[in-house]
């Protein structure tokens, strides 16, 4: 059955264009998805999360369960409300998911999961709790809305001066309660910006309160061509069950550091990082008319890869994507992609392509 | 929107107009360019092609997706569009005006076959 965030009916009412977005009926644009995505790099946008799943983690092995369920290391987490990215992976490093884990303290964190994997990650981790004394608690009692943009945070402050106080110092990934909200410093976009989760019942108000603050509502299309140009992964994209994070550019999500900690996958990926001959998530640029998609075939002189997402970057006015290609290619190459009857030019580069309102490449 | 009386359309969201030069100039639909979002790239053929009907011969590239475009009567395509392919936006933003291609029909008469104003709206309609 599809379902509805509580935020549906402004989503309509705004005149948005709706589609099936992993089993959920989401707005993929308002108008010009170019427009909203100049909206969110230039001034601010508001993106309905709703469908992402909050899962709450409590229990005094919150913190060793965790250290075994992701492949970063939650122990790095110190203070409260910081928040760390992590692959949730199989035994073979295959990736399951990719989520946002957020501290309050060693035996209570909160977990954002994806929305078309949210059954498959409570049902993986229920399993994986068997052994440890927590409990998992999805929350879909909350509505999330994610306000990226150069202003994001003076207008959301706008809407709610009385929130301030709270937010006004949070770091960039660091997140703090207020009243029964979560106000957290991160984002999907590469720009600056919160994503807040609030009860439910709660959510209209507070999208109309930003939307009267001059915070426009942005649809999943721009969200997706955001976070290709910041060289953000999108799973089952650029990575999925049948890939691991060495090859999909999350190395740096990795901590082998503690010796003595065991995660899922671990052995799996070191074995894969012993034998070499890595394959690499870079970024294209196409030098060539023309615009990337996901799948095409990427021809390096070290061999052939595959674009994994690809679309028109409106901040470069230009075609880029992710690419998964062979050891050995380096930024700077050029290379060829093959779309349709053609071979176009693409120059290899490492992402982010575009942050912070700048093109970076 | 409303639909122009003065052409002819396709299943497809093709429109074509009779030029007084006897060419046949080929658009797509603003139910085509909405339904497509914000276009970005086009892709048409060199004058000279010779192309059946139905035959594909151009590509529309938004920032979703790739559309094919079918030629939708036989014959030899005399011109594409410059000024659209230099500003593809033009297609969303008047999309009657900014025409792809023109064709000389093998067949002038192939035109008489294709959807008229009131036909296209029900197809449209319905999709």
């Amino acid at each position: 059955m599809v379902q509805r965030t509580p935020l549906y009916d402004a989503h309509v009412a705004a005149g948005a264009k709706i589609v099936d977005f992993a089993g959920w009926e989401m707005p993929i644009n308002y108008g010009s998805q170019i427009e909203e995505h100049h909206v969110v790099r230039r001034v601010a946008g508001m993106f309905d999360v709703s469908h992402m799943l909050a899962i709450d983690l409590v229990g005094c092995d919150s913190q060793a369960f965790l250290r075994r369920l992701v492949a970063n290391d939650v122990a790095k987490l110190t203070l409260p409300g910081k928040a760390l990215y992590s692959c949730l992976l199989k035994d073979d490093g295959g990736v399951i998911d990719d989520l946002i884990i957020y501290f309050f303290t060693p035996t209570k964190y909160r977990i954002v999961v994806n929305a078309g994997t949210a059954t498959k990650d409570l049902a993986w981790m229920q399993a994986q709790a068997a052994n440890f004394n927590v409990s998992l608690t999805p929350r879909r009692d909350l509505a999330m809305i994610a306000v990226q943009g150069p202003q994001a945070r003076e207008k959301f402050w706008q809407a709610f001066p009385e929130t301030r106080a709270t937010s006004e110092l949070l770091g960039v990934f660091q997140a703090a309660e207020w009243q029964d909200w979560l106000i957290a410093r991160t984002g999907y976009t590469g720009e600056d910006g919160f994503e807040i989760s609030v009860p439910a019942t709660q959510a209209m108000s507070v999208w109309q309160k930003l939307l009267a603050a001059g915070v426009k509502p942005i649809g999943l299309g721009a969200r997706d061509t955001l976070r290709l140009e910041a060289g953000m992964n999108l799973y089952g994209q650029d990575m999925d069950e049948t890939q691991n994070p060495l090859e999909s550019g999350l190395t740096w999500t990795l901590d082998f550091k503690d010796a003595n900690r065991d995660f899922n996958g671990k052995s799996a990926l070191a074995r894969r990082q012993s034998e070499g001959q890595l394959r690499q998530l870079l970024g294209l640029v196409l030098l060539d008319k023309g615009v990337l998609r996901s799948h095409q075939k990427v021809i390096t002189e070290q061999g052939d890869g595959e674009t994994t997402s690809g679309s028109f970057s409106p901040t470069l006015n230009q075609s880029i994507a992710f690419a998964r290609v062979p050891a050995g290619v380096k930024p700077g190459d050029e290379v060829q992609v093959a779309i349709r009857d053609k071979l176009l030019k693409a120059k290899v580069v490492k992402p982010p392509f575009a942050r912070n309102g700048k093109p970076l490449i | 929107m409303s639909i122009p009386a003065d052409l002819k359309y396709t299943k497809t969201h093709e429109w074509l107009k009779q030029e007084a030069d006897g060419s046949v100039s080929v658009g797509i639909t603003f139910h085509a360019q909405e339904a497509l979002g914000d276009i970005v790239f086009l892709e048409l053929p060199d004058a000279g092609r010779v192309v059946k009907a139905g035959e594909e011969c151009a590509v529309v590239e938004s920032v979703k997706a790739a559309s094919d475009i079918y030629a939708p009567i036989a014959g030899e395509v005399v011109a594409k569009n410059e000024d659209a392919i230099a500003a593809p936006e033009s297609v969303n933003q008047d999309c009657y005006a900014a025409w792809l291609f023109k064709i000389k029909p093998a067949n002038p008469a192939d035109l008489d076959g294709l959807l008229d104003a009131a036909a296209y709206t029900k197809v449209e309609a319905e999709s």
